[in-house]
Order: structure tokens, then C-alpha cells, then sequence
């Protein structure tokens, strides 16, 4: 099996904030460095399809990449051995040996089962979002956002301003809880002229709180929603649904390197090392904190990986605690209210690799009882998009990974054995 | 204007601009991305590669997530809704 053999003093998995913000400390240093990503351009998510080179937070980020590797368009699927990790591209299978690794995986959206949500059309929050930053027009299509979550209003404002008429922001948290929040917003002075930046640019848009969509409606797309708000169900004709509420973690490729958890995220020390000796982890695995917390925390990780000690009293510390701080306020914020639960019904699809529905689902007693009795969770995506629903619906442990993390091709799965690529080879 | 790339979806011939994604490009044609294993017509969800929902024969080259790769001249695109 021919596959490109590479190694490097600092390898980082994720190309985000997170990520970048360790490479350059690492580069920094003077190390070997290089980033592995999925995506086609470095920048993670939030700065998907944007020039990087005019994103001003970057800046002091940016000037130490230019001695970073940026391999692309790889995902990492497998851990081969201590220190060697295999990642698949259209070309083949590479192997990437490190001495010391950066996981900074980023996270993806939560995505609730009802009615519908199926149809095409209805994609999540951040989803439409990434669809229009890679070319997908919405100029005149009438949008409601829908879900929880500040994403939500992010992508309002980004969807507005390519030309898409939001018809309704509908978020499930209470305005109580939104209010308290926007009270504490105070105390952090770099959010505020974020929100008021929003709020100017979300003006005249329709914005409901104890409100979520209960059903979408179309034959082969999705044609009108219906929303509840305050208990009372209103339908919405519209072209596209972005729904998503809130983020969770990525921690697959963490929990397969062996390191530890807590409370859903990976566990870390002050200098962001996990269980794992020489793994550390940065940015939203360890907590849905943001950008801040993200280039705090990697830039901490960069520095720890490469051997520097941080003086106890830098401000990357106390960056991250701020960061921290805002991420519980968020955390609390937009929790998920229980009667969310009752959003599927027993022919609804939660399970969309499989069409699993909730009247098979709700019958198991464990994730993994549900796996092996209704496939739930076993398709291409591996559970990353029922599992956190069956977590909330059923209240489920969903926490089992086996390699490949990825669903790989049967030739970069034999590369990860030498003797099974030489059967194949015979 | 960005540069126009002309590739096939199920045999039809679009334009898209450059740096369009593979799975952008079959919404704008107005195509269904997949069956799912009941029959039902699914499209993109996620947008960055978690969901596979976007999956698609890209040049011959079976469960491609659409939403990972942009458009090249010339590429021919297959899905099976």
C-alpha cells in the first residue's frame, strides 16, 4: 500500500481558530508544525470561505503561519499507533507521525428530530450558512431560522445580508433567560459592540423566544413550518429552514486517542494537556466557549506542546477564564427545555442515515441496545446527529467510538494494518 | 464576477461560480442529493462534512460528501434521487 509518510514535531487536527492559534504559537517556538483538515481552506467553520488575510482577530495569529503545513482536505479517521495518525484524502491514505498533538476538532451543531425535518431544505443553522459561504444563492428565498442558540442571530444577520428575507428568528429559550443573559453580556466590553453590531443589522426582523418549529411541511422539499410560540402554532410558507440548537463538541478523535472526559467534554489541565501525555486539546471539545476561548486556548496548547513554560501570570490565562465564564453563561442560557422532548412523533426519522424512527427508537433501553437492535447511529455520519438527539430524547449515554471515526474507503482501512494491506496485495 | 465552472449534474449541464461546492451546486440545479434507505428525497444538512446527507458520484466515484469538494470544470455528478 503506497501512502505519503510524514512527521512533525506539533501535528494539529483542525484548522480553526483553535487550531491555527496553536500552529502559530508552535511555529513561534521554532517547531516543525503542521495542521490537518477536512475542509478545503484553513479558517474551521466561522471563517468558512472568507479570506483569512482581512479577519482582524487573526492578525497576530496569522503572521507566525507561514511556516505551518496546511495539509488539506484529509480527514483523520484513525489512530495507527502511539504517535501516528491516518487520514484519508481523495488521493489516498496519509500517515501523520507527531511527537507531540493538538485536537482541536471544533464542534457541530445539535439537531432535534420533528416532523419533517427530513425534507430537503431544512438544513441546520450554521449548515445554511456554510451552503451560502460556498456559493449557494439566497437572494429573494424567504428563510426561517429556528433552533437556539447566539448562532442563530449570526446567521440571520450573514443570510439578511446576502439577500435572503428572514421571515422569523424563532429561539426555544425563555425570554427571561435571554434577558438575564443580556444583562450579564455587560461584563464582557468586547461582546457588547458585537451585539449592538447585530442588532442594528437584524433590525425590523421578527425575533420570537419560547418558540420552535414543530413540523415542516413539502412533498420532495420543504415548501412552510410551523412554529410554536408561546403555545400557539403559526405556519410560515418559506423556501429554507435553518434550524439548529446549539453547538456540541467533537470529541471523537479524542475519546479514540484514549483521553478523558468530563461532563461531555475532554478533560484538560491548566496548560490544556489532556489525560493523554503529549495530547493536548483546544478550543470547542473542552467547552463551547467561542472565538475567544478558542484562540486562548490554543495558543496555550501551541505553547505547552512545544515545551515553553507559560508564566503564571500571562493574559492568555486570564483570556481563557473570561472566555470560560462567557461559556457557562451560555451553556446556562440556552439549555434545552424539556418539553422539547416532545417534538417527534412515532413516524418521525431520527436517524437519518438509517430511517430509524422514534416509535422503534423509544422501545430500546440503551444507545447501545438501539445500535444493534434498529442500526440507529450506524451509518455513515456514526451517530454524530441522532446520538446527541437520542441523548436528549431518551436520555441516552452516547458515548462509544471504534475506529474508523470516519467511515474510510476498504484500502485506507487495510493501510492501517501492514499485514491485512499485505493480503490484500497477494 | 467570479469565473464560471461548468460541470454536469445527472447529465444536465450547469454554471456555477468558482469556488462553488459540488453539494451548492446540486441545490441550485434543483436536484435531490439522495434516496434514503425508506426512498425519501434528502439534501445537504450540515454543510461541513459531519452528516453525509450530501452524499453523491462525484467523477465515478461513489459517496463523495458533496459539501467537502468545489466544483471543477468538467466534473460529472451523479446522484441517485
Amino acid at each position: 500500500m503506497d501512502r505519503s509518510r510524514e512527521k512533525f514535531e506539533v501535528l494539529v487536527v483542525g484548522g480553526g481558530p483553535a487550531g491555527m492559534a496553536a500552529a502559530a504559537r508552535a511555529a513561534e517556538c521554532g517547531k516543525r508544525v503542521a495542521i490537518v483538515d477536512d475542509n478545503a481552506a484553513p479558517g474551521g467553520q466561522i471563517f468558512r470561505g472568507q479570506n483569512l488575510g482581512e479577519v482582524e482577530s487573526l492578525a497576530e495569529v496569522r503572521r507566525h503561519l507561514t511556516g505551518v503545513r496546511f495539509v488539506s482536505g484529509k480527514k483523520v479517521f484513525d489512530v495507527a499507533a502511539p504517535g501516528i495518525l491516518l487520514a484519508e484524502g481523495p488521493e489516498g491514505v496519509w500517515e501523520l507521525r507527531y511527537e507531540k498533538l493538538i485536537v482541536a476538532t471544533g464542534a457541530r451543531e445539535r439537531f432535534l428530530p420533528f416532523p419533517g425535518w427530513t425534507l430537503p431544505n431544512v438544513m441546520g443553522a450554521g449548515g445554511l450558512q456554510a451552503m451560502v459561504k460556498s456559493g449557494l444563492p439566497v437572494r429573494g428565498k424567504t428563510v426561517v431560522v429556528a433552533g437556539s442558540g447566539p448562532l442563530l442571530l449570526a446567521v440571520a444577520a450573514y443570510l439578511r445580508a446576502q439577500g435572503a428575507e428572514i421571515a422569523l428568528i424563532a429561539e426555544q429559550a425563555s425570554w427571561s433567560a435571554l434577558a438575564r443573559f443580556a444583562a450579564r453580556l455587560w461584563s464582557f466590553r468586547g461582546k457588547i459592540g458585537e451585539a449592538l453590531e447585530l442588532r442594528r443589522k437584524l433590525a425590523g426582523i421578527r425575533f420570537a423566544a419560547n418558540s420552535w418549529p414543530v413540523m415542516a411541511h413539502g412533498a420532495e422539499k420543504l415548501e412552510a413550518v410551523s412554529i410554536s410560540t408561546n403555545g400557539r402554532v403559526g405556519k410560515i410558507e418559506c423556501d429554507f429552514l435553518a434550524c439548529g440548537f446549539h453547538l456540541v463538541p467533537n470529541v471523537e478523535l479524542a475519546v479514540l486517542l484514549g483521553c478523558a472526559m468530563e461532563n461531555g467534554f475532554v478533560k484538560v489541565n491548566r496548560i490544556q494537556e489532556t489525560t493523554v501525555p503529549g495530547v493536548y486539546c483546544a478550543g470547542e471539545p473542552v467547552g463551547i466557549g467561542g472565538l475567544e476561548s478558542a484562540l486562548a486556548e490554543g495558543a496555550i496548547a501551541g505553547l505547552a506542546a512545544s515545551g515553553y513554560a507559560i508564566d503564571e501570570t500571562s493574559s492568555l490565562f486570564r483570556a481563557r477564564e473570561k472566555a470560560r465564564y462567557f461559556a457557562r453563561l451560555l451553556e446556562k442560557t440556552f439549555s434545552l427545555r424539556a418539553e422539547l422532548n416532545q417534538l417527534p412523533n412515532d413516524e418521525t426519522i431520527v436517524c437519518r442515515c438509517e430511517d430509524v424512527r422514534y416509535s422503534r427508537l423509544r422501545l430500546r433501553s440503551t444507545w447501545r441496545a438501539a445500535k444493534l437492535q434498529t442500526r440507529c447511529g450506524m451509518g455513515p455520519c456514526q451517530g454524530r446527529v441522532c446520538g446527541p438527539a437520542a441523548e436528549f430524547l431518551l436520555g441516552w449515554k452516547v458515548d462509544s467510538v471504534r475506529p474508523p471515526v470516519f467511515p474510510a474507503r476498504v484500502e485506507s482501512l487495510a493501510a492501517g494494518s501492514e499485514e491485512f494491506a499485505a493480503i490484500l496485495t497477494e | 464576477m467570479r469565473a464560471e465552472i461548468r460541470l454536469r449534474v445527472n447529465g444536465a449541464e450547469i454554471a456555477v461560480p468558482a469556488g462553488t461546492t459540488v453539494a451548492a451546486a446540486m441545490v441550485i440545479a434543483g436536484q435531490v442529493c439522495r434516496r434514503s434507505v425508506a426512498g425519501e428525497a434528502r439534501g445537504p444538512l450540515c454543510g461541513m462534512g459531519i452528516c453525509y446527507e450530501c452524499r453523491a458520484t462525484i467523477n465515478g466515484s461513489a459517496h463523495c460528501r458533496s459539501c467537502q469538494i468545489v466544483c471543477e470544470p468538467g466534473m460529472d455528478v451523479r446522484t441517485d434521487g
